[in-house]
């Protein structure tokens, strides 16, 4: 097996008092799909935003290929435009247009002339059927529209991984099967990702590997069907049942 | 544009029911007298002011000495050409502050060790000059600096200018910074993930929305700046109010006063309506389809 694009090991992050993440060792590699599940405040969140350099870790080490990028002397600004980032409530910049929400960090980050980088744009944007909303301003769409819209926000920079915090929790239930759909396509494509969820049937569907947070470690990990069909930790076997009992 | 548009019916709906035009009929005369009770009070206000200023003893010679329209008409050329001076400084004044405001709020945002100074700095200039009279100010600077004697010689409006802008950058960079407060951090965690600095973000996402928010209060102190350009006449620039002065001091009448006090009035009437215009737009689009 190749390197692992993603490394973590004994990642920890402490708000105050209360340790979030207890010590994270995870190996993403090159087209893998990682689906993170676990209870609300189970850490799924913040090792996102760990990941992505938005918090700082209070110790451990993250590499995204051979760079250690939580050496503080290395650019975080760089690191992170390495990185695609989608949040559950999507963010989409109110101001701007669809479209120059999208090439915002290829032509400011990356330096891509405009001309270029919205061709690119477009050809995303038609690719999920909003290249007629490209001029629009987000407050315009649905929350699904916006939702893949922030997705393609964050795969226009051709970023080596993609990280998905909750994306569906906010969306209408009707809405939940476009986005999903559109991760179902990227996972086709070959990207990289790792999405913190909710959507079970979905994780079981899509990911290639399951890790189970629980109070911020990584309680189990493994493919879907060997999780989701047996478990082997007690707290991942009640955590499900908890779960199926509120979903039926 | 109207978004009250409740009676208009797409082509093609059925005519309205009876109900509705009942209720249309209601709506109709309850607006008619509301209209006219308030058209008889404001008369009646008006005619008990006017009576009661025309009756007091002294009326006859308040008139001759600040309403005298012959004096108005010789002082105009003067005063009018003060007023010019006032909006030249006005212009001046009003560029120099967003400048200076933006840099100052943008200082006070900035986070780490190193940049503490400068926080620091940013604060107590905020502090400083919100809290100093500006008529004080005008006086430090406006023969304080050029006292030092290393500036070459300047005019007083130059030096008007200066302290105004010190004045008003205090308070309007704390409106920026109210602006840039009220923009969601999530906004800025999206900004920072897709990999743009500190700086990028600020410039290219938080301050575009910051403006936006902050637009009619900065408004605001554009009127309020709008007269105090009047108080440069303390350092002897001949602006509307000196000319006004000048002229008081040739005829021994106050009418001028009064005239460039009117033509301040309406060098802000246009800013006021602006600003309730676009307040109200900008409340209108945010509760669409609400009416109370």
């Amino acid at each position: 097996m190749t390197a692992p694009i993603l490394r973590l090991t004994g990642v920890r992050k402490r708000f105050g008092d209360t340790e979030v993440l207890r010590g994270i060792d995870l190996d993403v590699h090159e087209h893998e799909v990682v689906a993170l599940i676990g209870a609300s405040g189970s850490g799924k969140s913040t090792l996102l935003r760990t990941i992505n350099l938005l918090e700082q870790l209070d110790d451990g080490q993250i590499f995204l290929g051979e760079l250690d990028i939580s050496d503080p002397r290395i650019s975080a600004d760089a690191a992170r435009g390495r990185i695609g980032v989608v949040f559950q409530h999507y963010n989409l910049f109110p101001h701007l247009s669809v479209l120059d929400n999208v090439t915002l960090a290829s032509r400011r980050v990356h330096r891509i002339p405009r001309a270029e980088a919205e061709r690119k744009a477009l050809a995303l944007l038609d690719g999920i059927g909003l290249g007629d909303k490209a001029k629009e301003f987000p407050d315009r769409l649905s929350g699904g529209q916006q939702q893949r819209a922030a997705i393609v926000r964050a795969i226009a920079t051709d970023p080596e991984l993609l990280l998905l915090d909750e994306v569906t929790s906010a969306l209408d239930p009707e809405l939940v099967g476009e986005v999903l759909e559109l991760i179902r396509s990227l996972k086709a494509s070959g990207t990289t990702i790792v999405m913190a969820t909710h959507e079970m049937a979905f994780a079981r569907d899509v990911a290639d590997r399951v890790v189970f947070l629980d109070q911020g470690v990584i309680a189990e990990q493994g493919p879907p069907a060997q999780l989701f069909g047996s478990p082997r930790e007690d707290r991942t076997r009640a955590f499900l049942a908890r779960f199926a009992e509120r979903t039926a | 544009m109207s978004t009250t548009s409740t009676s208009t019916a797409p082509t093609g709906a059925p005519p309205p029911s009876a109900v509705e035009l009942d209720r249309r009929l209601y709506r109709k005369r309850q607006t008619t007298r509301s209209v006219l009770i308030s058209v008889v009070s404001t008369a009646a206000v008006a005619v008990i002011a006017w009576a009661f200023v025309l009756n007091t003893p002294g009326w006859a010679r308040v008139q001759q000495t600040f309403f005298d329209p012959a004096v108005a008409v010789e002082a105009w050329p003067r005063v009018f050409e003060g007023l010019l001076l006032n909006i030249r400084v006005l212009i001046v004044a009003a560029i120099g502050v967003l400048i200076v405001s933006i840099l100052l709020a943008a200082a006070r945002t900035l986070r780490g060790a190193i940049f503490f100074p400068l926080r620091a700095l940013a604060a107590g200039y905020t502090d400083l000059f919100r809290g100093m009279p500006l008529i004080i100010v005008l006086y430090l600077v406006g023969f304080g600096l050029p006292g030092l004697g290393v500036f070459p010689r300047m005019p007083p409006e130059f030096w008007g200018t200066i302290a105004l802008i010190l004045v008003y950058s205090a308070y309007v960079s704390e409106v920026f910074r109210a602006g840039i407060e009220a923009v969601h951090p999530s906004q800025r965690l999206a900004a920072r993930g897709l990999g743009l600095s500190h700086y990028q973000t600020l410039r290219l996402v938080i301050l575009p929305q910051a403006v936006r928010k902050v637009t009619p209060a900065l408004m605001n102190d554009f009127v309020a700046m709008q007269k105090d350009v009047g108080l440069i006449s303390v350092l002897g620039a001949v602006d509307a109010v000196r000319a006004a002065q000048i002229e008081t001091a040739l005829t021994y009448n106050f009418t001028p006063y009064v005239l460039a006090g009117l033509l301040f009035v309406l060098l802000a009437l246009p800013m006021i309506r602006l600003t309730d215009w676009y307040s109200a737009r900008i409340r209108r689009r945010e509760q669409v389809g609400s009416i109370v």
